[in-house]
């Protein structure tokens, strides 16, 4: 590549403080990137991504501090650099993106007045010429309504617009590099698609180099022209994107291609009374109606993926068959046996039929109990289980999810990593020996080798013990990989449901095409592809 | 020059307190918590070592003290020297025998005070938190209305209608104060109910106690523990200030509040004897405040 060199990171070190020690968390790492190219950085979360990203701006978190190595951007050293200078670039020659758009703007001002503070601040252009200037950028950001918007505050405005306002704003100055923090991470597939194709017109259009963090291969893949992968602070390979995905070196870059390649064995179509239906139920809050005359069955030994995007109804819908929301007409029917309304109505061994793991399961898991307690009441409460005998049923329950029990029944939640307690989750619904466990989102905030090993887990679970499945996602690979059937969701309507394999090979509704033709594929080609399909359409 | 001596042996004795009960604490402690009382700091040593002092002079008064605790042993008001290491008070009875007795009555009613209004206070703030609706409502219109009335006043207006004896003394200072510890108890457990794993209760088909006592209680502690430090040396002052009126701890009972007021007359003579009383609560309330602060400075994970 002849272009000229823009940022040379060497052998650059980073350490974190646990306590009193440090330990590394980037442990020598080089980097180069040029002018206008886009670089993706991927690895699984506490591959020091982040991390690293930061550093390019010269940036250290709370609690670490950059060792050894160096940061060259444009000829100016940002090690040794005083940090007047380094504020200086920050926002104007650098810019950076994060995660949670929702999270990072300030929900006190206005979209347009958070735009012009970099731009004025550094002096680049007057007060005036920014509002302008962001208008402009907003509408080549495609932002719906380009001269108003920005005059909302951050909650007027959807997660999607307010990620693509992030990425106009992080051009404000119209820096050399911006740095993207898994920024459609949080975001729908659908609504993914568009920030997506923002960012790469804008970046190309601009000829802005960047590196993009991500998780997510099929998203790098659209995004960069080459890819580095991290493991632990340390880095695996670098190729440019092409070569990456059609020869991988490492073994570790291999697993982590063949991450999606999970899929459950066909079922049989199910017969027989089903585990629990769902009749013309029609819900909501206040007068708002959010589920709209629905209707699906789940059977023993099945799993039911509901699909759709946010505020489509899924969680609702898991909601009322729980019992914590009473719908407004229909029913739930357990067994063919109509289900009481309100879960207060509901009798212990009703209760017991049905469990229910969370997304979140940092706030699923009482981080005051410890796994003992947390898996064994359950157990104690339904089956009345008491000393020995519970015990016994903890540790069981506990090898049943592949954690080692005598290491782990006296730990308290916050003793274990993010994928090890989505586990106790799952342990603390099997405790009730259910017949029913819906679960909602639970591999959404896990990254991809964790999120692979839950939903082995899972099915590996169905089969021994006749379990059947509600599994709430907007993630078509995760339904692609697990599902037996699938219920698609469009504002609290159920569009289309039917086998797995026929909904995907066939779709017969508009919304259906759409969500599974937004799922990433691995293809560097395809995001361009399909958008000339969908312009082509339109 | 005496007033910098005493600062130095006092600065000494702090230290040296604070150094050796870390020390033994550290020693005693189960191993998985070792490492808390490692990291200790000396103030919160120091006022674990000073509660505990208390604690065991209160208990332990009758044998301890060197005389009787209404007993006039000699003439009023004198000078400190043996046997009467302290003097004596405005009736001849021996002042350290008055202040040990006086540790297990002010600090017991204290105690028991606090303890009661905790428990009041908090399992209702909790269930209102929980049950939400006309419940909370309700209880939260009347706590408003009773913390609308000043707190030493409403004391004095029920003491005079109820009379006071040891126990109406301990209702009506708990009742009180149960109204602020159910206010705290109820916006805490107000973020508490709304987690995903007290859903995950609710539907398992949990009681309210359980609910309270497992699910919430033990999220809910670190600021009640606070609170509870804050509270009880409220409650001492508030004993105090009401044995001063004449309201609080009936005589010949010794209480560090009365005492302080019966021979407030010393001072003017240049001794210091009245003081003691006056400087038992101050210390205790120190060390109390010592504790609290560090249980806070753990539970909010603040690490500077």
């Amino acid at each position: 590549m002849d272009k000229q060199v823009l940022l040379t990171i060497k052998g650059l070190q980073i350490e974190g403080r646990s306590g009193d020690a440090w330990h590394k968390i980037v442990k020598g790492v080089d980097l180069t990137l040029h002018k206008g190219e886009v670089l993706g950085l991927i690895g699984e979360s506490g591959a020091g991504k982040s991390t690293l990203g930061l550093a390019a701006m010269g940036f250290a978190r709370d609690g670490c501090r950059i060792s050894g190595g160096t940061i060259d951007f444009d000829g100016i050293n940002l090690r040794t650099a005083p940090e007047a200078d380094r504020r200086a670039l920050r926002g104007k020659r650098i810019a950076y993106v994060a995660q949670s758009a929702a999270a990072s703007f300030n929900p006190a001002h206005k979209l347009i007045d958070q735009y012009c503070e970099g731009p004025v601040i550094h002096g680049v252009m007057s007060r005036e010429k920014a509002e302008a200037d962001a208008v402009e950028l907003y509408r080549r950001m495609r932002l719906p309504n380009p001269e108003e918007i920005g005059f909302r505050y951050p909650h007027q405005v959807s997660g999607g617009q307010l990620q693509r306002a992030m990425t106009a704003m992080a051009m404000a100055c119209r820096p050399d590099l911006i740095i993207f923090d898994e920024p459609t991470t949080a975001l729908d597939v659908t609504t993914q698609i568009e920030v997506l194709a923002a960012i790469r017109d804008i970046v190309r259009q601009f000829g802005t180099a960047a590196i993009y963090i991500t998780h997510d291969l099929a998203v790098v893949a659209q995004m960069a022209d080459r890819i580095k992968v991290l493991l632990r602070g340390d880095e695996v390979e670098e190729a440019d994107t092409r070569t990456m995905l059609a020869a991988p070196r490492e073994d570790y870059t291999r697993s982590l291609w063949a991450v999606r390649s999970f899929a459950r064995a066909e079922q049989a179509p199910a017969s027989g009374t089903p585990v629990v239906s769902v009749r013309n139920v029609t819900a909501g809050y206040g007068a708002v109606d959010i589920l709209k005359d629905i209707s699906f069955d789940i059977h023993a030994r099945r799993t039911v993926a509901v699909v759709g995007e946010s505020g489509s109804g899924k969680s609702t819908a898991a909601r009322v068959i729980t019992g914590l929301l009473p719908p407004r007409r229909g029913e739930i029917l357990m067994g063919g046996k109509p289900l009481p309304a309100s879960f207060k109505a509901r009798s212990r061994d009703e209760l017991r039929q049905c469990q229910m793991i969370y997304q979140m399961a940092d706030t699923a898991l009482n981080p005051k109990l410890r796994l003992r307690e947390l898996i064994g009441r359950p157990a104690e409460m339904y089956l009345g289980l008491k000393g020995r005998a519970l015990e016994d049923r903890i540790r069981e329950l506990l090898a049943l999810i592949e954690l080692e029990p005598d290491k782990y029944i006296d730990r308290l939640p916050s003793e274990l990593s993010g994928g090890q307690k989505q586990r106790i989750g799952i342990a603390r619904a099997l405790a009730a020996e259910p017949a029913l466990i819906i679960c909602d989102e639970v591999t959404s905030a896990l990254d991809q080798i964790v999120q692979e090993g839950i939903l082995k887990l899972l099915d590996r679970l169905q089969s021994e013990l006749n379990l059947a499945y509600m599994f709430i996602t907007h993630d078509l690979a995760t339904v692609k990989s697990i599902a037996d059937e699938v219920v698609v969701m469009q504002q609290g309507v159920v569009v289309e449901r039917g086998p797995k394999s026929d909904l995907f090979a066939n779709p017969r509704e508009d919304y259906t095409n759409l969500l599974l033709s937004s799922v990433p594929e691995m293809d560097p080609d395809w995001l361009t592809r399909l958008l000339a399909a969908r312009g082509g359409n339109a | 020059m005496t007033m910098l001596l005493s600062l130095i042996i006092g600065l000494g004795l702090f230290f040296a307190i604070g150094w050796s009960s870390r020390l033994a604490m550290h020693a005693v402690a189960p191993a998985q918590h070792k490492p808390i009382y490692r990291d200790m700091p000396l103030t919160a040593a120091f006022g674990i070592a000073v509660i505990l002092i208390y604690v065991l002079v209160a208990t332990l008064a009758p044998l301890i003290a060197p005389f009787g605790e209404g007993e006039v042993v000699g003439d009023q008001y004198l000078p400190w020297a043996a046997p009467y290491h302290l003097g004596t008070d405005k009736l001849g009875r021996d002042m350290l025998t008055r202040l040990i007795y006086g540790a297990r009555n002010t600090v017991g009613i204290a105690f028991a005070t606090t303890a009661l209004a905790f428990v009041v206070g908090s399992i209702l703030g909790i269930w209102a938190a929980l049950q939400g609706g006309w419940v909370d409502q309700v209880l939260s219109r009347f706590v408003d209305a009773l913390m609308a009335i000043p707190a030493l006043i409403f004391s004095l207006l029920l003491l005079t209608i109820f009379g006071t004896s040891v126990l109406t003394l301990i209702l009506v200072i708990a009742a009180v104060d149960a109204t602020r510890v159910y206010r705290l108890a109820r916006s805490v457990s107000q973020g508490i109910v709304v987690m995903d794993y007290i859903e995950a209760a609710r539907l398992r088909g949990e009681g309210t106690w359980r609910l309270i006592r497992r699910e919430i209680l033990p999220n809910a502690m670190a600021p009640l523990v606070a609170e509870f430090g804050l509270r009880f040396c409220f409650v001492f002052l508030a004993i105090s200030a009401l044995s001063f009126l004449g309201l609080g701890i009936k005589p010949p009972t010794a209480d560090w509040g009365s005492m302080v007021r019966e021979n407030a007359t010393l001072i003017t003579f240049g001794d210091i004897t009245p003081l003691l009383p006056a400087g038992a609560i101050a210390l205790l309330t120190v060390a109390v405040n010592f504790v609290v602060d560090w249980q806070l400075h753990r539970a909010s994970g603040l690490k500077e």
